[in-house]
């Protein structure tokens, strides 16, 4: 069964901001989220990168003390952003089946704090001040499992883990949900809180992180000939998808259709990308057929482009195999020059950037811009964000993950 | 002997930062699980949090004898004492 899916509501708390106004905002100002951390463990362990993109609103700054004590900090920016949908949408106080409510919430790495924190409780005092809590708040389901009691919802909470594609692979999830017939109303999303000494290390030693520790906020550069990696980010975004059938029959506001999406694996290398972008290419492909539009439909790409020198390309030669010509007419944002790659909560917030970008009608900006790569001469929103102008159009929003994970969404003006 | 009012107002802070109840409602005739709504792995989280504080051991097979807060304040001031 293939249903018409609306978006109804959208949540996030990013680098940029505590929810999606503010996020938002800052996104089509251009704003960098990257800072130096002021965190004694980046001395104490000599750490070769020193800045990522801290969540602008810390989470127990809106959460209760229990609420901090007993999720771990990816859970609790997972459910910072669950609730600003939630309410967006209008679901506060409405009379919802718990039985048709469904969670798709991903994450790439899961309670990486607890596990890690707990590690050294044992060590230094043993295993009886290991608390109990730990294995639910490390777990990278628990994100799923608390936003599903705390909505009630009841038809399956699931968990996307495909590290950087985790995020758009949540919206597909709830996608395949929602045309199964099993629920009427999906939250989903994603959630990273990653910026710790030993991810830090771990991605700083594969060469895939910016040593621009001069310049955090010049730091993400997707698309410039002085990328030299991505910058490590944290949040959380999130989005109420509905059949259009259960969004009018309550009068919720629409921002926009989730038309389709679709995953593929590349089966090439663990971490590096097809270099001729194939698996990439052909998520684009299988994305829009889903949607059943073509692609000259599509206007605007909310690009994964993480300021990797290596990654970059393939994305560039994927996308040029498959639109064409036609991608002259296509617009590209790469947010992550903004907010930080969020990992596994990237493709969400991203997510949440290409529906506001069709809901507003105007494409968010990519900073750093300065002198564009020539291998990759796409038409990047850069300086002013782009007005999309009027008409039904589509965009996507993809995401990439470790792993050969290809995860493509197509939304679509409503 | 420990004051068992100060191990009370110690025990009340822990509750108090594992659910979120005010100190005040934490008082010795409160049961654990029927008044103040604390399920086991809170309970554990309590029980742990106790034992650093107050320096002493609580078996496990001793945290389901502590029905109320009064038996875990009177099993803490045994214990340190």
């Amino acid at each position: 069964m293939s249903r018409r899916l609306v978006i109804t509501g959208l949540g996030a708390t990013t680098p940029l901001g505590g929810d999606v106004p503010s996020t938002w905002r800052a996104a089509l100002a251009g704003t960098p989220g990257a800072k130096t951390l002021q965190q004694d463990w980046v001395q104490q362990y000599e750490l070769p990168v020193t800045f990522a993109a801290e969540v602008a609103v810390e989470p127990a700054e809106v959460l209760s003390r229990p609420e901090t004590r007993r999720m771990d900090r990816s859970t609790q920016l997972g459910m910072v952003a669950a609730r600003e949908a939630w309410a967006d949408a209008g679901l506060s106080d409405a009379e919802l089946d718990g039985e048709r409510v469904g969670i798709s919430f991903a994450t790439g790495i899961g309670g990486v704090w607890t596990l890690l924190n707990s590690w050294d409780t044992l060590r230094e005092k043993g295993p009886r001040r290991v608390l109990p809590m730990t294995v639910p708040m490390l777990m990278p389901n628990g994100a799923a499992g608390a936003i599903s009691l705390e909505f009630g919802a009841q038809a399956g909470a699931r968990t996307a883990v495909s590290a950087c594609a985790s995020g758009v692979e949540a919206l597909i999830m709830a996608l395949d949900l929602l045309n199964s017939g099993e629920a009427d109303v999906v939250l989903a999303g994603g959630t990273e809180a990653a910026i710790h000494p030993l991810p830090l290390a771990a991605f700083a030693n594969m060469q895939a992180l910016s040593r621009r520790n001069d310049d955090p906020a010049a730091a993400s550069r997707p698309y410039d000939v002085d990328r030299d990696g991505f910058v490590m980010g944290e949040g959380a975004g999130a989005l109420v998808i509905e059949t259009e059938e259960h969004a009018k029959a309550r009068g919720a506001t629409v921002y926009a259709e989730l038309a389709g999406g679709a995953v593929t694996s590349d089966a090439h290398h663990i971490t590096a990308p097809d270099p001729e972008g194939m698996g990439a290419s052909r998520a684009v492909r299988k994305a829009l057929a889903s949607a059943d539009v073509e692609i000259t439909d599509v206007t605007h790409v909310n690009a994964h482009a993480t300021s990797t020198p290596l990654g970059d390309v393939p994305e560039y030669v994927a996308m040029k195999s498959v639109f064409g010509s036609h991608l002259d007419s296509v617009c590209v944002s790469a947010t992550k020059s903004q907010t930080g790659h969020l990992l596994g909560a990237a493709g969400a917030v991203e997510s949440v950037f290409t529906v506001k970008a069709l809901a507003d009608r105007k494409a968010p900006v990519t900073i750093n811009l300065e002198n564009q790569d020539p291998e990759i001469p796409l038409d990047v929103v850069s300086g002013t964000p782009r007005d999309l102008g009027q008409g039904d159009q589509v965009a996507i929003c993809s995401s990439f993950g470790f792993g050969g994970h290809n995860a493509v969404a197509a939304f679509s003006t409503y | 002997m420990a004051d068992k009012n100060e191990i009370l107002a110690g025990l009340a802070e822990i509750v108090e930062e594992e659910t979120g109840l005010e100190t005040e409602e934490i008082q010795l005739d409160k049961s654990f699980t029927e008044d103040l709504d604390i399920d086991s792995i809170s309970m554990m989280t309590i029980v742990v949090n106790a034992e650093e504080k107050f320096d002493v051991k609580i078996p496990d097979e001793e945290v389901k004898n502590l029905t109320t807060v009064g038996d875990a304040v009177d099993y803490i001031a045994n214990a340190a004492g």
